[in-house]
């Protein structure tokens, strides 16, 4: 298949466009998501391409976006809408909660609801307290949904990809921080552009990436590393920091998670280190500690260890001092490797 | 310095009465029936304003169908019509003792209400999509929905449709034209638009009709759809059943005192029709006024359908605790049965033997259907199969579910 350097906003495009080329189910709508083609620019041209009535703009309403989604997904289509902003998902929440989530469910499976919810989320933009939030774990939660987060180009096509051809509600959070370029969670230096990453390589043509399964980013023996989105690569970098071995497993999807993926890692290499932008506290740090403690207990060589967003409101000023980098995942690992029984 | 105003104070609205109180509707103004003007379906919204304030009735006091609203409906037609309703009413009078009996955790009557769903449901095709509250039923069943699985589900037994995942009301029935019902009010307001919305991106012929109470007007969605409904122009008819009471709450704690529910459309340049919701003539006029309206392309309507919810909110709530005791015998639109058997008696249609026997024949077919889902268990005496419990909460199972299912050992 022929590919194409591709950032993240480009592959996310080109995956919307691939489908509503193959499928007139497909439509997308949002918010400055038509004639504009979204504020991050990944539905651009897509009204032009496809007609006004298959990508348009739609009212200032997150709420009504997403239950006329629903409407449509009951009808048959297979609508992708976009949320601004993350941040800006809770009054859709009682839509996404209540109702997608549990369509198929409480009508005995009459209805579905095969809605795609895209968002922009995460900080490292300097966006503040409501441009940079973290809420996936407030829909990990809902039985009956998806919660997608790709870290890279390759990986956030054919995750969408899927997303949009799965008969379930997901929720597709996008790393702001990565649409443009990798992070290394260094921000005071350079980070490379995309198009010297191998993962930017991105088929032209559709193909899909199985919701479920995580990546290995890098093998290692010492420490197991679970990130996604942002934090991927920022687990990189940490690593490379401590000149620890450690395998950085990147989850994609964390409904349905690929449990077998990270139980085979950690049992390898015995120790476990959680990193992920949002606050600690009931994140969704919490529900992997859980598991690995429940599926790997017997091999721990070490406490396992998060790496965290703090548990205050996202700040404007102290971003650097909020988000997790690179120097927080090397003493996480540090602290694992020496605390070992 | 001493200030020569008055300090503030705070309304909040009450009703015109409370238990003890005699019912009081003086400040109800109606038109009387035939007294308002049917425009062309075309008529710009702003054009027909006057339409949210005053009400559409078509049977007057002597029981004729008088006015341009009068829809001319063939005597079978209003026949099929009483016959539902009666039956809609004996299915609930059988549920609501049913669940004194301790055969169901809990009911919801329409009483009073009957001629909105039935009406509304006879005038819209199975193609079209409902999206109703849980005091549609009566849609169900002028459609000839089996009275056994409705029970099946009431009772969560080995038989319910939707095996034992929802409240024992809330149906869900896509062959009949019925989406699933939430108990989240409001929600499907938007979703009808989105559904109807859909509709009209595939070219296709379809429409969409949603409810919500008066009470839940208040709520975001109702606001969002309203919008929406506008903006794209979607074939839909969106329904306020303004029935006075949302549990406990009158109308004019949802905002009911500073206008009427139909006028909430004007604010967003959608056409609104207030009706007589307890005149089954009217209802189905205006209906038909929005459906020709939404199908020709020219988009949405908003019906506000003035009736009054005669029983209880629900099997758990106590009217006697909130409002004049007999306030629904008071009610100045009367009943919708009565009032429709009145116009089919003045027409030559029925006779007061027919209705006996009709009534007779409604608890008949609703003792029978009892029978049948009763044999099948009631609540407790049999379920789906617990393994239920873990399907269709996605596509396929994931890994957890089917942990969690073996460990229940299933």
């Amino acid at each position: 298949m022929t590919t194409a350097p591709m950032n993240m906003i480009q592959a996310l495009n080109s995956a919307i466009d691939t489908k509503m080329a193959e499928d007139p189910n497909v439509l997308s709508f949002g918010e400055d998501a038509g004639y504009f083609g979204g504020v991050f620019r990944v539905t651009d041209q897509l009204q032009q391409k496809h007609g006004l009535t298959r990508s348009f703009d739609a009212p200032i309403s997150e709420c009504g976006i997403v239950a006329a989604a629903i409407g449509m997904g009951a009808y048959g289509l297979r609508p992708v809408v976009e949320i601004q902003f993350a941040d800006y998902i809770y009054p859709a929440y009682d839509q996404i909660v209540s109702e997608a989530a549990k369509m198929r469910y409480r009508s005995g499976g009459q209805f579905t609801s095969p809605i795609t919810i895209r968002s922009p989320y995460g900080g490292g933009i300097f966006g503040g307290q409501t441009h940079s939030q973290s809420p996936e774990s407030l829909f990990t939660h809902i039985a009956g949904l998806k919660v997608v987060i790709p870290s890279n180009p390759y990986d956030a096509k054919g995750l969408l990809t899927a997303a949009i051809e799965d008969d379930d509600p997901v929720v597709f959070f996008e790393p702001k921080r990565l649409y443009n370029g990798p992070f290394d969670g260094w921000h005071e230096k350079p980070v490379s552009p995309w198009k010297t990453q191998e993962l930017a390589q991105v088929p032209t043509g559709k193909y899909v990436e199985p919701i479920g399964k995580a990546r290995v980013m890098r093998e290692g023996s010492d420490v197991t590393i679970l990130a996604y989105g942002t934090m991927v690569w920022v687990a990189l970098a940490g690593a490379e920091h401590a000149g620890v071995d450690a395998e950085v497993i990147d989850l994609r999807t964390l409904v349905p998670l690929d449990i077998e993926t990270i139980e085979a890692s950690v049992k390898k290499t015995g120790r476990c280190v959680i990193v992920h932008e949002a606050p600690k506290t009931s994140g969704f740090g919490g529900e992997l500690s859980a598991l690995v403690q429940e599926r790997c207990f017997y091999h721990l060589e070490a406490p396992i260890a998060r790496v965290t967003g703090w548990d205050t409101p996202y700040p404007h000023a102290f971003e650097w001092e909020y988000f997790p980098g690179p120097q927080r995942v090397a003493d996480a690992l540090k602290a694992v490797m020496s605390g070992g029984r | 310095m001493m200030k020569n105003t008055p300090t503030l104070s705070l309304r909040v609205p009450e009703p015109s009465g409370r238990p003890g109180d005699a019912p009081d509707f003086s400040h109800l103004q109606f038109d009387p029936a035939g007294a308002v003007s049917r425009p062309e379906v075309s008529t710009a919204p702003y054009e027909m304003r006057d339409h949210a304030f005053r009400l559409v009735r078509v049977l007057d006091d002597e029981g004729q169908a008088v006015g341009p609203w009068d829809p001319k409906l063939d005597p079978e037609v209003l026949r099929r019509g009483l016959k539902a309703m009666i039956l809609t009413r004996a299915f609930d009078e059988r549920m609501h003792r049913a669940h004194r009996q301790g055969k169901t955790s809990f009911y919801m009557k329409c009483t009073g209400e009957e001629a909105i769903a039935v009406a509304q449901g006879m005038i819209l095709s199975r193609e079209d999509m409902g999206f109703p509250t849980y005091r549609q039923q009566g849609l169900l069943i002028a459609r000839g929905y089996p009275l056994a699985s409705m029970m099946n589900q009431i009772y969560s037994n080995a038989e319910d449709p939707i095996k034992g995942r929802q409240l024992p009301i809330m149906y869900s029935a896509k062959d009949y034209g019925f989406f699933t019902i939430s108990g989240n009010l409001g929600t499907q307001v938007p979703q009808a638009v989105g559904w109807a919305m859909a509709s009209a991106y595939k070219g296709d012929d379809k429409i969409a009709i949603s409810w919500i109470g008066d009470g839940a007007t208040a709520e975001g969605d109702f606001h969002n759809a309203l919008t929406f409904a506008a903006v794209y122009r979607a074939p839909v008819i969106l329904n306020v059943v303004n029935n006075q009471w949302a549990i406990s709450s009158f109308m004019g704690i949802a905002g009911g005192l500073e206008t009427t529910f139909a006028a909430k459309a004007i604010g967003y340049g959608l056409p609104a029709l207030r009706v007589d919701g307890n005149d089954f003539l009217a209802v189905w006029a205006a209906t038909q006024w929005a459906e020709e309206r939404a199908r020709t392309n020219q988009g949405a309507t908003v019906i506000e359908l003035f009736t009054y919810r005669g029983a209880p909110h629900s099997t758990s709530d106590d009217p006697s605790r909130y409002r004049p005791g007999d306030e629904h015998e008071k009610w100045p639109l009367g009943d919708p049965i009565e009032r429709l058997k009145q116009h089919l008696i003045v027409l030559g249609e029925w006779s007061d033997e027919l209705q006996v026997e009709a009534e007779k024949d409604a608890v008949e077919q609703v003792r029978a259907a009892g029978k049948e889902s009763e044999a099948i268990g009631t609540l407790g005496q049999s379920r789906p199969s617990v393994k239920t419990m873990f399907e269709e909460v996605y596509a396929t199972e994931d890994w957890r579910l089917v942990e969690q299912r073996r460990e229940v050992g299933v």
